[in-house]
């Protein structure tokens, strides 16, 4: 059977071309608009050479703390995630009533929009009447109370932390998932063997655990690199730039008609996600074999 | 205590953690709930206290106000168009990589599928927008939500057809099938149950997107329920009743295909993580 006629390349045409048009050739072109002075005000062109960028390293910029707070969410949101989901996933495992019901609740935030989230905990977070500092002050923990978005020093806390709220229930589903697969009779051996529910967990849950934990630190760390609803809806990037992660930043410099500013730490991040892209994609498509 | 005393006690903590745990997430979204409820002036502070007065009208005045009918069918449209082109074409295009392995087709795979990695230049797809002549249209919405979707359904059918047997093409191409009968009367049938969990994920995301029509819709009259919602957000900031049940409006399509989809939901977004 001849595969290059029953298995036509024009097949895949269609994909290819919105792909490539409107994902690929944007992040190619937006490369060579980095070199530009490209922006609202002008409708000339001029080849500014490295420019763009020695602004964007040079050591004091505000564009390298956008880029060093994308990567701190990244980093904390994935951690938390990771580490809590696999405590729920664990413990929603063996021994929990209404097991189901319990990860349906769990899951649910990451079906809901991501800015819808982000508003409702614009309510809840707000000092003077939002439900948290007044919850805290009914338990007698009033000194707890903060300005959780406007705080220079909590704010990018508070907006990680919804974050996490937002994201666990899904790596907790992926990791049950994952803990469902693994064969009880590895369990059973090691509990004849004498060995307890830690060293159970150590030794056979957490190796068993490897492929599926990498898919969910790959899949956090792509969404927490291009994080962002959250903060637009929380913070807009406040204060002082404070919360201001790489997206959020180029949508305002967008709106400020700087737009070879915006390319150029787009581009960044680009060339970035395309090198460590390659092996996580690795990563995503490991053990795929023809059955 | 003895083990048993032991296990049971764990057990009781287990089901208290759990529980507080769950109502970490319910607690938000009863506030949303009960505050949609409630007047202008109670609304203020999001609080579990009931409303004094139950006022039902708060629905309507959202759909009026916020125009939420005609972005109701935007978003309708967008992520029901996009999910079929998406589905369509990405299958297709999964079938033909998994079925053709050679070194070429292999790279074709993977430039597809790092699609689901690399970001979006925002600020040169809006050259590329105009270029196009699709800035601040429907159909430009259309495509880049399919060109945002695709990597990822791909990605997901190809482990799909991988599991559908090559016997069965080549019993199909003895019979005379041609290579278009091959595709749609043998293998695509097969393939429906990948393309309900596919189609699914791809109409919850778009449906839940944001930035596209942020950047790239100026008129609101083609904004979708998520623009929408951020707008009416900026225009009655201290109307909280409202925003809650906007924000139930909005949430509502999604909540009633995650319940009535869920198994494919789950699924679908675990697939690629577990592989036995």
């Amino acid at each position: 059977m001849k595969k290059a006629k029953f298995y036509p390349w024009y097949f895949a045409l269609i994909s290819l071309i919105i792909y490539t048009v409107f994902s690929v050739v944007p992040g190619l072109i937006g490369i060579g608009y980095s070199f530009t002075d490209w922006s609202a005000y002008s409708r000339e062109l001029h080849f500014v050479g490295w420019k763009n960028f020695a602004k964007v390293f040079s050591g004091n910029s505000e564009y390298l703390r956008y880029i060093l707070n994308t990567l701190l969410f990244t980093v904390v949101t994935c951690t938390f995630k990771t580490g809590l989901g696999l405590l729920f996933a664990v413990l929603l495992n063996k021994g929990v009533k209404l097991k189901n019901l319990h990860r349906g609740i769990l899951y649910m935030p990451s079906v809901l929009p991501i800015l819808v989230t982000g508003l409702t905990f614009s309510s809840i977070l707000n000092p003077k009447y939002g439900f948290l500092n007044a919850f805290l002050k009914s338990v007698g923990l009033g000194f707890l109370a903060q300005k959780w978005l406007t705080d220079p020093h909590i704010a990018f806390g508070s907006v990680m932390a919804v974050d996490v709220w937002r994201g666990t229930g899904y790596i907790m589903t992926m990791l049950i998932a994952g803990i469902v697969a693994i064969s009880p009779t590895y369990y059973e051996a090691a509990s004849i063997d004498g060995a307890n529910a830690w060293q159970q967990f150590k030794y056979i849950t957490l190796p068993m655990l490897r492929q599926t934990l990498a898919v969910t630190i790959v899949l956090n760390v792509i969404y927490g690199l291009k994080a962002f609803d959250i903060i637009y809806a929380l913070t807009n990037g406040g204060p002082g730039h404070r919360t201001e992660v790489m997206n959020t930043a180029v949508f305002n410099m967008m709106s400020k008609g700087l737009y070879a500013e915006g390319t150029t730490i787009s581009s960044v991040m680009f060339v970035f996600m395309v090198i460590i892209g390659y092996f996580m994609v690795k990563i995503l498509t490991k053990d795929e074999v023809v059955e | 205590m003895g083990t048993k005393g032991k296990r049971i006690t764990a057990d009781v903590f287990k089901n208290i953690l759990a529980w507080a745990v769950a109502m970490l997430v319910l607690v938000p979204m009863a506030l949303i709930i009960i505050t949609s409820f409630k007047t202008d002036k109670e609304s203020l502070g999001m609080s579990l206290t009931l409303p004094t007065q139950w006022v039902f009208s708060n629905f309507n005045t959202v759909i009026e106000k916020g125009k939420l009918a005609v972005s109701f069918i935007n978003s309708l449209l967008y992520a029901g168009f996009a999910t079929l082109l998406t589905v369509f074409s990405a299958t297709m295009s999964a079938y033909v990589f998994s079925r053709r392995r050679s070194k070429g087709f292999s790279i074709l795979y993977m430039y597809l599928v790092l699609g689901m990695v690399i970001p979006i230049n925002y600020v040169s797809l809006m050259k590329i927008m105009q270029l196009t002549h699709l800035n601040n249209t429907r159909l430009g919405i259309i495509l880049l939500y399919a060109a945002l979707q695709t990597p990822f359904t791909i990605f997901l059918v190809y482990g799909f057809v991988s599991k559908v047997p090559v016997e069965l093409d080549e019993a199909a191409v003895i019979d005379g099938c041609s290579p278009m009968s091959l595709y749609f009367r043998v293998v695509f049938p097969l393939l429906k149950p990948a393309m309900v969990t596919a189609g699914v994920l791809c109409f919850l995301n778009t449906w839940n997107e944001f930035i596209m029509p942020l950047y790239f819709l100026n008129s609101t009259t083609k904004w979708p329920m998520t623009l929408a919602i951020y707008n009416f957000f900026g225009q009655f900031q201290r109307s909280w009743n409202l925003i809650c049940a906007d924000v139930i409006l909005t949430c509502a399509p999604v909540v009633i295909l995650y319940i009535l989809a869920q198994r494919f939901i789950v699924g679908g977004q675990t697939a690629g993580a577990v592989k036995g």
